[in-house]
């Protein structure tokens, strides 16, 4: 309740409380009216819709213009799909703090259930790839192997090799895929946020996603063994140099000072 | 670089050659005129070990008990090399998930061997003497009369051997002696063959249709969106075969598709297929497989040294040490429908060479 | 006991000897060894922590040997493909190389291979790093004068063997990011001009990767590189021996002389106990820190690459060379000068002679002839120091360049920023080095020169009957007083006269000139403070009196 109390001020509370007068209206309206079901649903996905609008020209309009055609501050949303929106806003990098070609991640402002309004509203601008369900990106019986193959060949190159992430050109880099929520990731491939390149299931196919998302979760989750010890940010040898020489030269100079250095003399009385 | 070159006077003299004349312990004495003289060394003085019998054989139990923690670490390290499961993982603080075996035996290991090295160098500093003793240096070089020796030795030497008096003796030693080794030379002629025309082809050739690298089935031009980023090898080529590293290592090829007006090279839309392009993935600086491809700006950046090609642009160089573009290879549409190469590269992939011309 | 009279009983005592003394005398009249043992035995060693440094290396080469033969048991040098079947899931099915597979083995199946191979790979790291900062310290200090510029020449070949030693190394396992520092010096050769195709078809036995190198770099590694490795670093150690250690300049220490503890039993149990620290020490790292995780890069495939591909810190300077040199190629003719890779690859070893030749450089510009065996303190040679600070900014700037890629992500700059950024420190940095450090090192001079004459600032401040506060100066002890006024300054070389004594006129050479000018430079007014004179010191001291 305090956290309720405490959030009632939020921008947005306005709006979630118009969404559940809404939708209370809305499950109100179609448990009394004894319409078509086929009818009510497509209201309830019209209403969805409608709501998306509401927190599109809120929060997105300023940048990607009032219909989604895009501004100079922001590109065009028409067709690019629900499975962009979720990730885009879903990670928290839309809405963007300042417009450029790269947007880092940062906390979601938005519920889940708003987000699917979003994705609602972008959707029916134009058909773009849907929001997978979790049957099309849970790992679960996936090859490991097959995906680390894959990984290397379509993805190392940005995102290193256990997807620590890496530098591109003048500034932007890859991000670390470390944590990353495995919807996230199966979107990222398949609608190529930002400079990344998109993956469509023509190129790399559903089944592939998967190994990738098996292989990074083995290779980059909370329970990965690393035999060897301290991983050092998994960079390589430039870690492991600086490692050396701080840490390996550094503790053997100071064992070199004790063995060198004279014996305490007994005190002059 | 004789030392007439220099004059004797701007050598540092006074101080060192001072030194160099004064008999060892004559500088000991403190100078009355000399305020920088050289005092000698300083007394000894004695450790508490030294004095105190008490202190003394708290050293010999902390180098002894430093022993026996060594010995008890390698038996630890027995029994874990013999207990511990290689396969074993443990989670240590604040290291991680970590091989429990490497874990023991390294620190097993490293606290036997760092206890004895302790052990030893604590008995050096506390109890062994550590009074100062200075030892004489003699020059390196030899007095004059061994040198005069050593010459007329060899002197006698080279005389008796008359190479100097038979030329012809000598002449044709030497001749022997630099051709030989051209023998050894030629036996490293087997390293390999000749590098011919290889650099200049690869598999690609009129008809080989474009396979996907992650499906291995070839592609249709509608399998490539814009902004996607896909791989392609030949068909033909599989893993399991013989030269399959050789072939990749020139035949990778990387495919974006970029909307046409966007492309601003003329001949890189002419050689593509309704703006999919396919470009080798071998950077042209020293062979790293470039594929940081950046959607929106159409530059692709090689992760080795930063070359960067605006593939938007014939894949020309923008920025970094590679020093042409990326090859282009020219594809079409088959008639069933497949994306296929119209020839092999017009130019070698890869790192330029001297014959490249 | 060798008098004559006891020649007759000798064979008696001998008998009653201890069994000990009995195998060392079987030993003496078979090698001599007690000739050997009188001038060693008790061989002194002056200590100072800076001189365990070169211990430091011997022990970690050492500690590679060992580790490198036992991995040697394990490793299959072969390039044959084979399918994995081992322990590691995310590799299961893969195809690799043997080399790659059977370091695999090592790591996750035999007992403690693991930890070998880490302590192998950690012990090259500090092997060369110790190297650096050995080679470092002999430079400051100007150990590398007379007689000891023949081992400088040793101790330089060892670091430069043991660069490559380590890159035959690292490339063994054929692992994704070996691979392609492999496939880098395959484009490195090819830009060689006229013979770059044939060296690279030699090298790789046809065309890159073939199936020939790890075989050949596995007998470089274990057999050719430290085999000359060895041979060097005992003659470096025998040199070691027949120099005697070098010293600081201090009470009772001469030119003539060296002062410390004897090599038995001080330093046999100091540096023998050394020895298993070292040991000891990258032990516990190897338990602690993973190097070279090659699970995680995955078998090499020459259409693969991860970001972040570098090679070990050794190598570092070379990567920052190649990274940032702009890419020219020139059509030569019909012919392509690959001067974008090529120039870099002559840059390279430029860097590493342009140390190595610097002891020869700076005794031909004093033309001193003589032995030296008390170490210079670096602020008492500004020049020197100058150069050997320029030089590390200048090695640290290409490594900068080697690493700008993670330098970008985790300080949040532009690749290209810091690639330009390298480009013009590459020239500019080692110059403002030198003149910063010759600063410094004639401040530091200044400063030694005021406590000599007016002594040690002790902090108190005093007020003298006439209201005037000073602060009281305590006069040196005659033990400092000679460390700081111990070192030689040398006068600047003058271009003789141009008439010699008989009136002829004498040819001044060019060479002649040049070392004038160097010498002015080295030795000039600016470049040193003159110390104070005896005469300076009893004046002052005499008028301190008054406080």
């Amino acid at each position: 309740m305090k956290k309720l109390s405490a959030r009632r001020r939020h921008p947005l509370a306005a709006l979630v409380v118009l969404f559940i007068a809404l939708a209370t209206t809305g499950v109100l309206f179609t448990a009394f009216a004894p319409a078509d079901r086929a009818v009510a649903d497509e209201t309830a996905q019209t209403l969805t819709i409608e709501e998306g609008k509401k927190l599109y020209s809120v929060g997105c309009a300023s940048c990607h213009g009032t219909g989604g055609q895009g501004t100079t501050d922001g590109p065009s949303l028409v067709g690019v799909g629900a499975a962009a929106v979720d990730f885009q806003v879903g990670t928290g990098r839309m809405p963007a703090q300042q417009p450029g070609a790269q947007v880092p991640d940062k906390p979601t402002i938005y519920s889940q259930a708003e987000i699917d309004q979003l994705a609602a509203y972008i959707s029916s601008l134009g058909a773009g790839p849907e929001v997978p369900t979790e049957n099309e990106y849970n790992p679960e019986g996936a090859d490991i192997a097959e995906g680390g193959e894959l990984f290397r060949t379509n993805c190392a190159q940005c995102h290193n090799f256990t997807g620590k992430g890496g530098a591109l050109s003048e500034g932007k880099y890859a991000p670390s895929l470390e944590g990353v929520d495995p919807k996230h990731i199966y979107e990222a491939m398949q609608t190529g946020p930002q400079n990344m390149p998109s993956f469509p299931d023509t190129t790399l196919s559903e089944e592939n996603k998967k190994d990738i998302i098996a292989y990074l979760e083995a290779v980059n989750g909370d329970d990965t063994v690393e035999p060897g010890g301290l991983s050092l940010g998994g960079l390589g040898p430039v870690s492991e140099g600086l490692f050396g020489w701080v840490f390996g030269l550094g503790a053997l100079i100071a064992v070199a000072v004790w063995v060198a250095a004279r014996t305490a003399k007994a005190k002059k009385s | 670089m004789s030392s007439q070159e220099i004059p004797e006077e701007n050598l540092p003299a006074e101080q060192s050659a001072g030194l160099d004349q004064q008999e060892h312990g004559a500088v000991k004495v403190a100078d009355e005129k000399n305020p920088f003289a050289d005092p000698g060394l300083p007394p000894h003085e004695h450790r508490i070990q030294d004095i105190d019998e008490r202190a003394a054989r708290r050293s010999e139990r902390t180098v002894a008990l430093l022993f026996t923690v060594s010995m008890l670490s390698t038996i630890a390290f027995i029994a874990a090399y013999l207990a511990i499961p290689v396969d074993k993982a443990i989670y240590v603080f604040p290291i991680g998930h970590i091989s429990a075996l490497n874990f023991a035996l390294g620190c097993t290991l490293g606290l036997a061997l760092f206890s004895i090295g302790a052990g030893a160098v604590h008995w050096a500093r506390t109890l062994m003497s550590d009074e100062e003793i200075a030892d004489e240096r003699h020059a390196i070089e030899a007095p004059p009369e061994v040198k005069a020796k050593v010459l007329a030795d060899f002197k006698q030497g080279a005389k008796e051997s008359a190479l100097g008096r038979r030329k012809l003796i000598r002449n044709t030693m030497f001749g022997a002696l630099a051709l030989f080794p051209l023998s050894g030379v030629m036996l490293l002629g087997g390293l390999g063959p000749a590098p011919g025309t290889k650099l200049r082809h690869t598999t690609w050739a009129k008809g080989k249709k474009l396979v996907n690298m992650n499906t291995n089935e070839p592609l249709r031009p509608s399998d490539v969106a814009v902004g996607s980023l896909t791989f392609a090898m030949p068909e033909g080529l599989d893993e399991h075969d013989h030269d399959f590293q050789k072939n990749i290592a020139k035949d990778a090829l990387m495919i974006v598709r970029i909307q046409p007006d966007d492309i601003k090279d003329p001949r890189e839309l002419e050689w593509s297929h309704e703006g999919i392009v396919a470009f080798s993935k071998i950077c042209t600086h020293v062979g790293c497989p470039i594929s940081l491809y950046e959607q929106q700006t159409h530059h692709v950046l090689c992760p080795c040294h930063q070359s960067t090609f605006d593939l938007a642009d014939g894949a020309r160089v923008i920025f970094g040490p590679a020093g042409h573009a990326l090859p282009q290879l020219r594809i079409t549409v088959g008639e069933d429908g497949y994306l296929e190469a119209v020839s092999d590269f017009e130019e070698p992939v890869g790192p330029a060479f001297w014959e490249r011309g | 006991m060798s008098t004559a009279t006891n020649t007759a009983t000798d064979s008696r005592s001998r008998e009653k000897a201890p069994a000990g003394e009995r195998v060392a005398d079987w030993a003496d009249g078979r090698l001599g060894i007690y000739s050997l043992a009188k001038s060693n035995m008790r061989k002194i060693f002056p200590d100072h922590w800076s001189f365990m440094l070169g211990e430091i290396c011997l022990y970690s080469f050492i500690i590679i040997i060992l580790t490198g033969v036992y991995l040697t048991l394990f490793f299959h040098p072969s390039m044959n493909e084979v399918e994995y079947h081992g322990p590691y899931v995310p590799l299961q099915g893969q195809l690799m190389s043997e080399a790659f597979n059977s370091t695999m083995h090592i790591s996750f199946e035999v007992r403690g291979g693991l930890l070998i191979r880490q302590i192998h790979h950690w012990a090259a790291l500090i092997f060369l790093a110790g190297m650096f900062v050995h080679m470092m310290r002999v430079f400051f200090t100007g150990a590398f004068r007379k007689p000891r510029e023949v081992n400088w020449l040793f101790g330089f070949l060892l670091f430069v063997l043991g660069m490559f030693t380590g890159f035959t190394g690292y490339s063994l396992p054929d692992d994704l990011l070996s691979g392609t520092g492999v496939r880098f010096m395959e484009g490195a050769l090819l830009s060689v001009p006229i013979v770059g195709t044939y060296l690279s078809f030699f090298l790789f036995g046809g065309e890159f990767p073939g199936g020939d190198f790890v075989a050949r770099f596995y007998s470089a590694h274990v057999l050719l590189l430290p085999g000359i490795m060895l041979g060097l670093v005992v003659a470096h150690l025998i040199l070691v021996f027949y120099h005697k250690h070098t010293q600081f300049a201090g009470p009772g220490k001469t030119n003539n002389n060296v002062v410390g503890m004897p090599l038995l039993p001080v330093y046999t149990a100091k540096a023998g106990g050394f020895f298993f620290l070292v040991f000891g020490v990258i032990s516990v790292i190897s338990a602690i820190a993973s190097i070279n995780p090659i699970w995680s890069m995955g078998p090499y495939r020459p259409d693969q690459v991860s970001t972040g591909a570098q090679p070990d810190w050794y190598m570092g300077f070379s990567e920052g060379l190649i990274r940032v040199m702009p890419g020219w190629e020139i059509d030569f003719w019909g012919h392509t000068l690959v001067l974008g890779v090529f120039i870099p690859l002559m840059v390279f070893p430029l860097v590493l002679v342009a140390i190595a030749v610097y002891p020869f450089i700076e005794s031909w510009v004093t033309g001193d002839k003589r032995e030296h065996h008390i170490l210079d303190r670096p602020r008492n040679v500004p020049t020197r120091t100058g150069f050997g600070v320029a030089w590390i900014t200048w090695y640290m700037v290409l490594l900068i360049g080697g690493g700008n890629d993670l330098w970008a992500t985790h300080f949040h700059l532009s690749i290209n920023a810091i690639t330009w950024f390298v480009r013009i420190a590459f020239f500019v940095g080692p110059v403002v080095a030198f003149i910063v450090t010759k600063r410094i090192c004639l401040g530091l001079q200044r400063r030694d020169h005021d406590k000599i004459l007016h002594g040690r600032e002790t902090g108190i401040i005093k007020r003298l009957p006439h209201g005037e506060f000073i602060e009281v100066h305590e006069p040196l002890s005659q033990e400092q007083l000679h460390t700081l006024t111990a070192h030689e300054q040398y006068v600047p070389a003058e271009i003789g006269a141009a008439v010699d004594e008989n009136g002829v006129a004498r040819k001044v050479t060019r060479r002649e000139k040049v070392r004038a000018k160097l010498s002015k430079g080295y030795y000039g007014g600016d470049s040193q403070i003159v110390k104070p004179t005896v005469e300076e010191y009893k004046e002052i001291t005499s008028g301190h009196g008054h406080h």
